[in-house]
């Protein structure tokens, strides 16, 4: 049984698609994060989840069962919405338990409830107070005690944390990630922040104009990217793309970049089918902290290039390099001593690297 | 030597925009207490002639302070001399004023304030057209459509009424109490019906429990608005009323341009100053709000 199923789900706004063909199931207890540039449909997803959008096409399934034309309120969802979305005339106690006085919840359940969770989220000592007097991290924690006294099956989280400043954003991050430890309810939570989403999500999908780009794992997102939207789209700075082709000849397996005759092995590289590779027209994808500046492992390829820039953020530099013509970045330590405009000797370590099909821009 | 030169320029500098900006104050404050004064004047002399006898009114100018405090003539005009016939006094047309106002402001706040929600919280296809056309009916000319209304009242058989003016008002005031709420609602999150729609609230549970409480503000610059414009209006109630329902603005007309004999300043200052106290009222009770609820909208959640 799955806790959420999404099946060929489409919706357009007028004539504008918003969403297409959207496959998605999610397992008991597990925390999906739909990420997604701004305008991807991850929002509208999320609230066709919720009920709060009509569909066109396509099924929700929330324990087996079709939802697809029942109300929010019966779908057993809770929401936290990124303005915290708090009756402004109700004060923190009101607010917490007004969706279980809609649902005629008994008194003394109710009671019972309030409790258990204002102790929880340490809210217990706010309950008079209106939302106006509240912090907007105590906001944030007294919206998420009000998804949590219904008890749901599935919480959605709409970009809870993009209205908090920095510091209390990673605080509050912190504070979901334990809660979901602790209550192991399913989560759907969509964010446009990668940090937010790797730090949270057991499985985050990647959005792009209304299709699903990548469902997987945080460690096969970052490491295995099925796109070169993916690969562009995490990692700061994102991954380099390298344009060249591939030569395959009897056992050996070279890229070589465009306008360069440098060939790099990728023998071991996996790939999906290992036919027709001669001459294939190729992105090679290597991430700015897989490049190092000392050889690390055996297989690491040495390679000269020439440094152009250098980019002191604290802890670490970007550098921007040239790869006969190309531009690419590496993040080293900011304690290495970068001489500009000379060639150095650095290291691709090549366990770590993407190769997509320059046309389709699909994983090889 | 240098440094000095400079220091003390700077001095003569500093003396001199002293000077300047005291005589502009001083200017400033002059005119305001021109303007204020030009404004007070009518004022002045309404209340000043109100509290004259007639011989004062004829012997004294416009200006001259009455000898002593005489409300009589307020008296007559609130409650008439006693005799029978011809006798016009304000008292049963200032209570059919407001027989008329308190329902009108009433229905068209509320229908106002249901129309502004459904326009930003339930959007439906086409939405924008009907509030288009409710806009239109901020810019028709009252007079227009005194006709089809005249009909429209004969038809009902409110005619000659507080009823029919109490439905007229309303219809009218709806396009103006709409843009209001409108306006209003739009910077409301729409988040908070979507919060409230998941906890179980229907259409009129969101309406009364979540956006009529915030909605102080826009109900107390409708309410004001609402209020001046149909106290204070003289087109309807002349032509959809006479005699004995007459709202206050007409007895007024009445009153002043058909006295028989001799034109009674007091009394006539006495009776416009009544006809525009209850407008006041509602002015310095809620005026606060007023400018206050026309600029704001916002609501921090």
């Amino acid at each position: 049984m799955k806790t959420l199923k999404i099946e060929e789900l489409s919706k357009n706004f007028g004539t504008t698609e918003v969403l297409r063909k959207i496959n998605l199931e999610i397992d008991e207890g597990n925390f999906l994060v739909l990420l997604g540039p701004s305008g991807c449909g991850k929002s509208t997803l999320l609230n066709i989840i919720a009920g709060l959008e009509t569909i066109n096409e396509g099924n929700v399934f929330i324990d087996d069962y079709n939802v697809s034309k029942v109300e929010p309120k019966d779908r057993n969802i809770a929401m936290v919405f990124q303005s915290y979305a708090l009756y402004p005339s109700m004060n923190v106690r009101e607010n917490m338990i007004f969706g279980l006085k809609q649902a005629k919840t008994s008194k003394d359940k109710i009671a019972e409830q309030l409790e258990k969770v204002s102790t929880f989220l340490q809210v217990d000592k706010l309950l008079e107070r209106k939302p106006s007097q509240l912090s907007g991290g105590q906001r944030q924690r007294v919206a998420i005690g009000r998804a949590l006294v219904r008890e749901p099956r599935i919480f959605l989280f709409d970009e809870p944390l993009s209205n908090l400043d920095a510091k209390l954003r990673v605080e509050m991050r912190r504070e979901i990630k334990k809660l979901h430890q602790q209550l192991k309810t399913t989560v759907v939570y969509v964010t446009h922040d990668q940090t937010e989403a790797m730090s949270l999500g057991t499985k985050i999908a990647i959005m792009n104009h209304g299709v699903i780009q990548q469902n997987d794992t945080p460690e096969n997102i970052y490491n295995k990217p099925s796109n070169t939207f993916v690969a562009d789209f995490i990692g700061s700075p994102s991954m380099n793309l390298i344009k060249g082709k591939l030569i395959h000849n009897s056992n050996n397996i070279c890229f070589i970049a465009e306008g360069s005759n440098l060939k790099v092995p990728i023998n071991n590289y996996d790939f999906k089918e290992k036919s027709d590779l001669n001459n294939k027209e190729l992105y090679f994808g290597i991430r700015p902290e897989h490049i190092y500046f000392k050889k690390l492992n055996e297989e690491d390829y040495d390679i000269s290039l020439r440094a152009d820039l250098s980019e002191y953020i604290g802890h670490e530099q970007i550098v921007t390099l040239d790869y006969s013509n190309q531009e690419i970045l590496a993040k080293f330590p900011s304690n290495i001593k970068i001489e500009l405009e000379k060639e150095m000797k650095l290291y691709f370590d090549l366990r770590h690297t993407s190769l997509f099909d320059l046309k389709t821009k699909e994983r090889l | 030597m240098q440094d000095n030169l400079q220091q003390s320029s700077y001095k003569d500098l500093e003396q001199k925009s002293k000077y300047t900006n005291m005589f502009l104050r001083w200017f400033l404050y002059f005119v305001l207490i021109l303007f204020a004064s030009y404004f007070i004047f009518p004022l002045y002399v309404m209340i000043v002639t109100s509290l004259k006898t007639m011989e004062e009114i004829r012997q004294g100018t416009l200006l001259t302070w009455p000898s002593s405090l005489n409300f009589d003539s307020w008296l007559v005009a609130w409650g008439g001399r006693g005799y029978g016939a011809g006798d016009t006094f304000l008292r049963p047309y200032f209570w059919n004023s407001i027989k008329m106002v308190v329902p009108a402001v009433f229905f068209s706040t509320f229908i106002g304030a249901m129309t502004g929600y459904v326009l930003t919280k339930w959007r439906f296809k086409g939405d924008q057209w009907v509030f288009l056309f409710l806009l239109f009916g901020c810019f028709i000319p009252f007079q227009a459509i005194l006709l089809p209304m005249a009909r429209t009242l004969g038809t009902l058989g409110i005619s000659n009424s507080v009823v029919g003016l109490v439905l007229v008002h309303t219809v009218y005031g709806i396009p103006f109490t709409t843009l209001f709420f409108r306006n209003y609602y739009i910077s409301v999150p729409t988040e908070l019906v979507k919060a409230a729609r998941i906890d179980g609230a229907g259409f009129f549970k969101i309406f009364f429990k979540i956006l009529l409480p915030i909605s102080a503000p826009i109900i107390v610059v409708t309410v004001i608005w609402q209020f001046t414009q149909i106290w204070n209006d003289f087109l309807f109630g002349s032509t959809f009323s006479f005699g004995e329902a007459a709202p206050i603005q007409v007895a007024l007309n009445n009153m002043v341009l058909s006295s028989t004999s001799v034109k009674e300043y007091n009394v006539d200052m006495a009776s416009a100053i009544i006809a525009g106290i209850p407008t006041l009222i509602v002015y310095v009770l809620a005026g606060k709000y007023f400018i206050r609820g026309l600029t704001s909208g916002a609501v921090k959640g």
